[in-house]
């Protein structure tokens, strides 16, 4: 298969398209959790539960449309190759319990890939929308809809008191997570990351690193989203994110005009050397490639790189995934070997935009 | 719990520390989280997950801690789907939508820990299955303008709202004989 062709039916809109302040924020979602009532949840339910599960689910958004989002899919896990259920996961698109522990687990797929309703994952229902750029108020829109459709059909567990009752307690009310995934480059070149977490923290807002294990932030992309999910609206939680990811927008834009006055030659040739790396490699470390892309990124919103797309970044951080090498080399690689894919695909996406 | 570097102020932050590949679970106050703040940013991943262990965990020890001279009881179990509270302890996860009524004693006092101290939802209601819902919540809050209305002395409205309620109650009385 030509890479041009592979990238057609690789890239999820959410990873190609543009939105509001994609030069920091890659990408927003939103996760509704639910459940059916008088059923079991997933970690204890008997297999004919967890089946009408998912008939139930899927016969209530069969055959819909919904405003923007395209037909529907349904996918049912124990049907698929273990290297499509991978991919799946570095789309982001299912989840890796799903993929990997579930029992009876499906997930109904809209056309576009900004709409994934996970079932029988830890809750029967799991309603996730992603979208490019800042658009958490959007992607919240979207999963409402949804769930107002599915409403109409399955009886949800609810309670008055304590709203949407979930597996876990930290999802227990409006079983919304919100979260956006942001590319934070100056913040971590300047250091000021180390303060900046537990002030986070502190508004009751959690970060991570997506890539990478334990410690690492890979590609300098950190993932902010909310704890609380008892007590506070739907509404509540989202404009309460979005007034810490604007001011993070700011703080990093501030840090890359700081880094562009003091050390602008500095910058100039760690960006330069990456685009070296990446234009020239024959064997690459996911990691070392994630921080190549992270400053090519950089060099390309700062200017010193032109004629390169900016959704580079966000598509070869997925691209770059085991599970896409293989899936595009066409069977299973060894280690090294995906070493060496991982570099000529980069080179090859590379001179696509020559 | 109190903060394992100072010794004064509550736990609030529960890491899991990984060096080396040695797990340690962290405890530590708002302010010497702080203070550490560079050393430990994301290597930390203050997780969900994480916070909920830690406050079970510690939940347990408490609850064992005062029972210990009490006669053995039954174990407290979910009746619709058999799980069990320690079972839910060390899963972290419930069995069915009806733990929470089993558990409801012990559970509150958690959620409120997990939740920045909010213990009643206040988000979306189902439509279909809510409709009853919205009718009480309506309710609730003209009584409580009522209220507001008679220390203002302003009786007519007050006559007003609570002619409203009354309609409101009726709606809700045949809802609820409707059967649903
Ligand atoms: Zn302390
Ligand atoms: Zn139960």
């Amino acid at each position: 298969m030509s890479l041009e062709k592979f990238l057609n039916q690789a890239v999820s809109s959410w990873m190609s398209a543009e939105g509001p302040d994609s030069d920091i924020v890659l990408s927003s979602r939103v996760r509704l959790a639910r459940n059916v009532r008088d059923y079991k949840f997933p970690i204890i339910f008997s297999s004919e539960e967890g089946q009408k599960i998912i008939e139930s689910v899927y016969r209530s958004v069969e055959g819909q449309h919904f405003s923007t989002i395209g037909s529907l899919e349904l996918l049912v896990m124990d049907e698929l190759q273990p290297l499509q259920k991978r991919v799946l996961v570095e789309k982001h698109l299912i989840s890796p319990n799903l993929a990997n522990n579930s029992i009876l687990g499906a997930c109904i797929l809209s056309e576009n890939e900004e709409v994934s309703i996970m079932i029988n994952e830890e809750d029967h229902i799991r309603i996730q929308c992603l979208y490019p750029g800042l658009q958490i108020a959007e992607a919240l829109k979207v999963a409402n809809e949804i769930d107002d459709h599915i409403e109409q059909h399955v009886d949800y567990a609810f309670d008055e008191n304590i709203g949407y009752l979930t597996s876990c307690p930290t999802n227990v009310g409006t079983g919304l997570r919100a979260s956006v995934m942001m590319h934070l480059p100056g913040l971590v070149l300047t250091h000021q990351m180390g303060r900046i977490v537990p002030a986070i923290n502190q508004l009751g807002l959690v970060v991570r690193g997506i890539y990478g294990e334990g410690s690492e932030a890979l590609g300098n992309i950190f993932q902010i989203s909310n704890q609380i999910t008892l007590g506070k609206s739907e509404t509540d939680i989202v404009e309460d994110l979005e007034s810490v990811v604007a001011q993070l927008i700011a703080e990093e834009r501030s840090a890359r005009e700081a880094l562009a006055k003091t050390s602008n030659i500095e910058l100039e040739d760690k960006v330069f050397r990456s685009y070296g790396v990446l234009s020239n490699c024959r064997i690459i470390e996911s990691k070392e490639a994630a921080n190549c892309l992270s400053d090519l990124r950089l060099g390309i919103d700062m200017g010193y790189i032109k004629n390169i797309s900016k959704n580079i970044l966000n598509e070869l951080m997925i691209l770059t995934q085991p599970g896409f090498l293989q899936q595009y080399a066409g069977g299973p690689l060894r280690p090294d070997e995906r070493d060496a894919r991982r570099a000529s695909l980069i080179r090859e996406r590379l001179n696509l935009e020559q | 719990m109190l903060c394992q570097e100072c010794n004064e102020r509550p736990a609030t932050l529960h890491f899991t520390k990984i060096d080396n590949g040695e797990k340690t679970m962290m405890h530590l106050c708002q302010h010497c989280a702080q203070e550490k703040g560079e050393a430990f940013m994301l290597n930390s991943a203050f997780s969900i997950n994480n916070l909920l262990a830690g406050l079970l965990n510690f939940h347990n020890h408490v609850q064992q801690a005062e029972k210990a001279p009490v006669i053995k009881k039954e174990p407290l179990q979910c009746e619709a789907c058999s799980m069990t509270y320690q079972q839910f302890i060390q899963i972290g996860r419930f069995g069915c939508a009806n733990c929470y009524e089993a558990f409801k004693e012990q559970i509150n006092p958690i959620l409120r820990r997990l939740h920045s101290g909010n213990g009643a939802h206040n988000g979306k209601i189902p439509s279909r299955i809510g409709g009853g819902i919205h009718l009480r919540k309506n309710i609730e809050t003209l009584k409580q303008s009522i209220q507001e209305l008679i220390t203002r002395e302003e009786f007519e409205k007050a006559a007003e709202i609570r002619d409203q309620i009354r309609s409101l109650e009726k709606q809700l009385d045949l809802r609820d004989e409707g059967g649903n």
